[in-house]
């Protein structure tokens, strides 16, 4: 089973002629994406390494039978670029894109829930099923083929942790950054109930960081028997200071929730092992698996 | 960006919420006479305009029964800073006599992804407090951000908040104006608390409203308020916010925590308080970081007193590492760092990054506990356990 992406994946890449929509392509080809298209309006007709451009997400997908895209488009103009691709029929869309205003996030992605389009992002560093296909800008070379998923709401964090697995010969099924805004498309939790069906996925490793309640809720599904296979996590910003943002707007301690020892109390309860810091997750995981 | 209670209140009272009357004053002005002036009838509270939390028990908030005593009393206030930060205005409003303090805010429910009204009849104290000690005194209604904030809705809550007759229909005409508000500023929260009951009416003797910074271009009166007043950042956070660059002071001496990416500078941060070091900043140079952002943070550390080394932990992904590279080179070239700087580099173009640094002579550590030891050490100073 395939955990909403394998290497037959067709990709359209919104904002494909800018600086890092370009950058990204290239990489995103060589380590195998099918990437069949790129829009920019105002472009169609011009080629990015060989891909067409488009000037509406439309004409891409009609043209190439693309199932999902990756947005690089810069934020003020990131939730045009989603509704289009919601719009356009993709049944899923990777936002890079940071600093969208929370608000706008909000209204896309429950547009996109009645649609049944599933949102990854924003402020994600995208999807990757190693050796198969990778919808995002992470380095691929830190990833390996394997049966441990991971779920981030880090970008910086999922290489890190990856690499660590990948020196130690732990691989990957799936890796997924959450994104790293208060308001996200594909929650941990929702993500988990694929995971829990995938039988590619024998381990599940969990990258959380202070604010929200999403790792709290990872928690209950856990402990609720909704989740079964052995989970390794990791919180960052034990030592962050209460009430101050921490770089982005989802990392915040705030209304007095949100914090390290909240969620790090409510996976231990579910039984989840804790790693002190994300270099130790390969030993837990070598001791689970 | 958190606003100050007065602009907060001032927004709320344009869009139709009664608040006491009041007026702003500065240092060096004739508060007597502007008291006067605003037509203000004792008794009356003085309120200093600071952008933090628990403002009353810090001594923040005093009550005078003549305009004499609300002069000395703005006087004292703007000579006692609260939690560090000293005001640029005094709020000196009438004093109300109430019966009963609510709390009535919206917010952003982030499990729901939707916004949410809350409301409760024990107002005036922290509404923390009470979502800890009896979770139940608050409600919460979910609003459909197409919907929006419906009269029925607001109607309900002020129902089962016990408010009848006139209160009833103030009540929802306020939480109309408040979703108007978050909606209208691009709000993460527009917060009354105490909304009282004076008389027959609801009145809100204190507001508070936080605007989502990502949005703070669609605002721009806002957007240049914030960078000229300090209030929420002490003085080096303002001006690394000027360079757009997150920063926040941790208050220690230290190792200043340099990274790509919120999660890594806080995995970072943690990791240098786990072996025994101490973190003086927290600095993001976010995703995709140029030379020159690189240059420029560099450059806002050498200055920073407390930070008595840096260290640099930067994962590349969208980040490239030879620009990284370039922008400490080019930091170290045109100035005196004045401390000594550990650098741990790896991911995309890591190679090309290494090879860079170590032209300039400056040492790359693959490991990023070796590294955090070493800038620890560097600093020269370990935490007392």
């Amino acid at each position: 089973m395939t955990v909403l992406v394998d290497r037959r994946t067709r990709v359209v890449v919104q904002g494909i002629t800018g600086r890092e929509g370009r950058f990204h392509t290239r990489l995103m080809l060589e380590y195998g994406t099918r990437v069949v298209a790129g829009v920019t309006p105002g472009k169609g007709g011009e080629t990015v390494h060989g891909v067409p451009v488009y000037d509406t997400v439309e004409e891409a997908v009609k043209m190439h039978d693309a199932e999902a895209s990756i947005v690089f488009v810069p934020a003020p103009a990131a939730a045009d670029a989603v509704y289009e691709a919601i719009d356009a029929g993709l049944r899923l869309i990777v936002v890079i894109t940071e600093h969208i205003p929370v608000q706008e996030t909000m209204l896309f992605i429950d547009y996109a829930r009645r649609k049944g389009t599933v949102i990854i992002g924003p402020n994600t560093p995208g999807i990757i099923a190693p050796g198969k296909t990778k919808i995002g800008i992470m380095p691929g070379d830190v990833f390996a083929p394997g049966h441990v998923a991971v779920l981030s709401r880090s970008g910086t964090l999922t290489y890190e942790v990856a690499a660590a697995m990948t020196r130690e010969g732990i691989g990957q099924s799936i890796v997924i950054g959450v994104g790293g805004d208060p308001v996200v498309g594909l929650t941990l939790a929702e993500a988990m109930e694929m995971l829990e069906k995938d039988s590619e996925t024998q381990a599940l490793v969990l990258i959380g960081e202070i604010g929200g309640d999403m790792e709290e809720r990872a928690a209950r599904m856990i402990r609720e028997g909704l989740f079964t296979k052995p989970v390794v996590a990791y919180i960052a910003g034990k030592t962050a200071p209460p009430g101050k943002r921490m770089g982005h707007a989802g990392a915040i301690i705030s209304m007095g929730s949100g914090s390290y020892g909240e969620k790090v109390e409510a996976l231990r309860a579910a039984g989840v092992q804790l790693a002190q810091t994300p270099y130790d997750i390969p030993k837990l995981l070598a001791k689970t698996l | 960006m958190r606003l100050f209670e007065y602009e907060s209140k001032k927004i709320l009272s344009e869009l139709g919420v009664p608040i006491p009357r009041g007026v702003i004053v500065r240092r060096g002005e004739n508060i007597a006479e502007r008291i006067r002036e605003a037509g203000l009838q004792p008794p009356l509270v003085v309120k200093s305009q600071v952008l933090v939390g628990g403002r009353g028990r810090a001594g923040g908030i005093l009550f005078a029964s003549s305009i004499d005593g609300a002069v000395d009393a703005a006087k004292k206030l703007f000579e006692t800073p609260i939690h560090g930060l000293s005001p640029h205005h005094i709020l000196v409003e009438e004093a109300l006599e109430h019966k009963l303090e609510l709390y009535l805010a919206i917010a952003l429910d982030r499990a729901a992804r939707r916004p949410v009204l809350l409301a409760s009849r024990e107002g005036g104290v922290e509404v923390e407090e009470v979502a800890k000690r009896r979770p139940e005194a608050i409600i919460r209604a979910v609003i459909d951000p197409w919907l929006g904030l419906r009269g029925y809705v607001a109607r309900r809550v002020g129902l089962s908040l016990g408010l009848r007759g006139r209160l009833l229909r103030g009540f929802e005409a306020i939480a109309l104006a408040l979703y108007r508000a978050w909606k209208m500023l691009d709000a993460e929260l527009v917060e009354i608390n105490p909304l009282a009951v004076v008389g027959d009416q609801l009145v809100a003797l204190d507001a508070k409203v936080i605007v989502d910074d990502n949005a703070l271009n669609r605002h721009p009166g806002l957007g240049d308020r914030g960078l000229s007043v300090t209030g929420e950042y002490t003085e080096f956070e303002t001006r690394a916010q000027k360079l757009g660059l997150p920063l926040v002071e941790l208050g220690r001496e230290g190792v200043a925590v340099v990274g790509n990416g919120a999660g890594l500078t806080m995995a970072t941060m943690d990791l240098v308080y786990e072996r025994g070091g101490q973190p003086s900043v927290f600095l993001d140079i976010g995703g995709g970081a140029s030379a020159d952002r690189v240059r420029a943070a560099l450059a806002l550390l050498a200055s920073h007193t407390k930070s008595r080394s840096i260290l640099m932990n930067v994962f590349g992904g969208i980040t490239r590492c030879d620009e990284v590279a370039q922008g400490i080179v080019l930091a170290l070239h045109e100035l005196d760092l004045g401390k000594p700087l550990v650098v741990r580099l790896a991911g995309t173009k890591e190679s090309e990054g290494r090879r860079i640094l170590a032209e300039a002579g400056v040492e790359v550590y693959n490991d990023p506990v070796e590294a955090v030891d070493r800038a620890i050490e560097l600093a020269g100073k370990r935490r007392i356990r």
